[in-house]
């Protein structure tokens, strides 16, 4: 039988459109807005002046504090502004607007298509590296991935588990990276194990990608230590604390890291942008966006400088369709619906998904009617019916002590229940409260 | 026999009277004196229990009152200089007259001025919407128009307008409680000082951007020029972030920066209709 986590859980449909489309290089922009924050964390604090000229990977802002990244130009040309740009957050921040003109790169980046196998730094100066990188979690959340390696004192990492599930509907960007990137990908987990010191790396990747499974399951046998699972297809299988429990069957404490398991989960993506930067000096300045709609006329998945503007894309996809109601930037499950089109790719884009009228169309609201499909759902064993009583209620103390830090916005409650009542929505509001009583209480 | 019920009778009863004088001497020990004063305050107080004091309640407010040998720092908004002298009456004390206030409305981007660019289709809440987005139109700062504050009015005192999607105040039933300026998440709403005759004057705008910026995404929005500050002859206003803002304890309602206002942004509430300008007349715009 397959392997899963045991707690929650949905089947949202799948809609893989564009999974059998390989990745296309889109054609370099005319103009990118790199948005200076585009990680948990402090935003990077900006180095460059209008009218600078910068060249394709060039620090362009540095990181802040220990849980922020580094950003560099995706492209060559003189900076034109500094200026507020409407990103995925729905409000306009601090940004580096570029004017692209041709495409120099910095001459340290190795560009050359060979694959590097022998890794020849030490785990310290990997992890600085990637530091120096600007690498993030690529699978959404965008946590520094620096962070996650510099193992806290009396913590012992024992796997590092890589996330390859993409259990979102609709996304397509981390299942062509394993078909076209096997390789690169497979020196890239081999890094992030001598950064960690483990010996042992398990790929987690849903049932519905047989090709994948395969193709890793074959090529892994040339690298040491790693293993790749097959795992039953269930919603939010991606989730860091499901795909833990459903590789080694260990439970992460409320409130608590991976690690303190043992366990370190990097997804596909930053496993290759890893291998990139150690290997060929290249910082994050690109990465893979699936681009799809039951609509759209060519659903693509397409390698994108950081600060494209998503309608560059959707015109390069074909177009947007007449019908189109909703963009949403990232999966339908946990993404968010964008008020502009003309918002930059960041590090965490991972898909952008135009929705027809028909589908987008928020269902009418009913009456909470205590069927606790919302509590079945939950895969943090949460009671969202609950919670957003209380949330509307300002109950945030109470809130509190119901765990709702807990909730990792999977929408899975949102999404069985039979009301359509917007249960995630109030979750999330009660989240911010709690989190600001939390600090409140530190200081 | 009869023994046994005299004997049981004597012991219950001396055990009785012992310990009815052990438990009167706890209870006179541990006695809790209410002051009656906080009884007499809360009586005088509206009731409506609304917190705008930044007390749990009324009751919370008269145990304040109580307690507190300066009254200065203790005004109920909902009932005003009348109320407070009355508590303070029963104090013994002297209430320091203050000034009645009324929420205002910073924003007058109706739907003529700012063009409503995304439908928003989610919850009905303008907390939830500010989680998700900046709203339906080009301006960050703006009024959401879902009415977070209408529904935590406990004086029934503010609405939604249909046609210009923004809240208004009513001023006679608004007590100043203040609940509504906590509510919006985008704090637009302010507390001012009511005025002579409800006379006042406020810029009607919160948009911090630079002039372009902010006039592109509202025709009303306060660009930030100065020109108000400059021709204000009591000094009452400021510009910070690219806004301007009257303090409400210097403007002395001389209505010259309203005419002044390039965009329209600084509104006049309650002012009779001007008069028209004549050559060569210097107008009488000092009211008091």
């Amino acid at each position: 039988m397959l392997k899963t986590f045991s707690k929650g859980g949905v089947h949202p449909p799948e809609n893989k459109f564009s999974a059998d489309k390989p990745i296309e290089v889109l054609p370099l922009p005319k103009k990118v807005s790199i948005p200076i924050s585009q990680h948990i964390g402090a935003p990077a604090s900006i180095i460059v002046a209008k009218g600078d000229k910068v060249k394709v990977g060039q620090l362009i802002a540095k990181s802040s504090g220990f849980v922020s990244a580094n950003i560099h130009s995706s492209v060559s040309g003189t900076v034109e502004s500094i200026t507020p740009v409407l990103d995925s957050s729905g409000y306009k921040r601090p940004a580096i607007t570029i004017a692209v003109e041709g495409d120099e790169w910095e001459p340290t980046i190795d560009r050359s298509p060979n694959l590097k196998r022998e890794i020849s730094i030490d785990a310290q100066e990997i992890v600085k590296k990637i530091a120096e990188a600007g690498i993030v979690g690529l699978g959404g959340a965008t946590f520094p991935s620096h962070v996650k390696l510099s193992v806290p004192d009396g913590k012992k990492a024992e796997v590092l588990i890589i996330n390859g599930v993409e259990c979102e509907p609709y996304l397509t960007s981390d299942h062509r990276l394993m078909l076209e990137k096997g390789h690169e990908l497979m020196v890239g987990i081999q890094i992030l194990m001598k950064a960690l010191g483990v010996t042992k790396a398990m790929i987690g990747i849903e049932n519905n990608k047989p090709d994948a499974i395969k193709y890793l399951t074959d090529i892994s046998e040339e690298y040491q230590g790693v293993t790749v699972h097959a795992l039953k297809v269930k919603y939010p299988q991606g989730g860091e604390k499901q795909l833990i429990k459903a590789l080694i069957n260990r439970e992460v404490p409320s409130g608590a890291l991976p690690i303190e398991v043992g366990a370190v989960v990097h997804n596909v993506g930053t496993a290759f942008a890893a291998y990139e930067a150690v290997q060929k000096n290249k910082p994050l300045i690109e990465r893979v966006v699936t681009v799809t709609g039951k609509n759209l006329p060519k659903p693509s998945n397409f390698l994108v400088r950081i600060g494209t503007p998503v309608d560059e894309l959707i015109e390069a996809a074909g177009g947007l369709p007449e019908d189109t109601a909703k963009v949403v930037n990232g999966g339908p499950m946990m993404g968010k619906a964008v008020s502009d089109i003309s918002i930059p790719v960041t590090k965490g884009t991972s898909g952008i998904i135009v929705f027809p009228a028909k589908e987008s169309k928020r269902k009418t609201e009913g009456l909470c009617i205590r069927c606790a499909k919302c509590v079945s759902a939950c895969p943090m064993g949460l009671e969202p019916y609950l919670l957003i009583r209380m949330s509307q209620r300002m109950m945030f103390e109470e809130m509190e002590h119901e765990h709702v830090l807990d909730c990792m916005e999977c929408g899975s409650c949102s999404f069985e229940c039979p009301a359509n009542l917007p249960l995630l929505d109030y979750i999330r509001l009660g989240k911010t409260e709690v989190n600001k009583i939390v600090r409140s209480r530190k200081n | 026999m009869n023994s046994i019920i005299v004997t049981a009778i004597l012991v219950l009863g001396i055990l009785g009277v012992v310990l009815a004088i052990v438990l009167y001497l706890v209870a006179q020990k541990f006695k809790v004196v209410e002051d009656p004063r906080i009884d007499q305050v809360e009586a005088v107080l509206p009731g409506a229990n609304c917190g705008g004091c930044g007390y749990p309640g009324c009751r919370g407010f008269a145990e304040a009152v109580v307690k507190s040998d300066d009254l200065s720092a203790l005004f109920c908004p909902v009932g005003g200089n009348d109320t407070m002298a009355k508590a303070a009456e029963i104090m013994g004390k002297t209430a320091e007259a203050k000034d009645p206030m009324v929420a205002v409305v910073r924003c007058s981007g109706s739907p003529e001025h700012r063009n409503r660019i995304v439908e928003y289709d989610g919850a009905s809440s303008c907390k939830l919407a500010t989680a998700l987005y900046s709203g339906d139109t080009g301006c960050q700062y703006g009024c959401l128009g879902l009415g977070d504050c209408v529904a935590v009015c406990n004086f029934d005192a503010i609405y939604i307008d249909p046609e210009t999607l923004l809240p208004v105040v009513d001023e006679e039933k608004c007590t100043a409680c203040g609940a509504c300026v906590k509510a919006c998440p985008k704090s637009i709403i302010e507390l001012r000082k009511k005025g002579p005759k409800g006379k006042r004057i406020y810029v009607s705008c919160i948009n911090q951007d630079k002039g372009g910026p902010a006039r592109k995404a509202c025709k009303v929005a306060c660009i930030g020029c100065g020109k108000c500050a400059k021709v204000c002859p009591h000094d009452a206003i400021t510009i910070e972030n690219n806004l301007a803002y009257i303090d409400y304890n210097k403007c002395k309602l001389c209505r010259k920066c309203v005419a002044e206002c390039p965009t329209g942004a600084i509104l006049e509430i309650n002012f009779p209709p001007r008069k028209k300008k004549v050559e060569g007349q210097t107008e009488n715009v000092e009211t008091k």
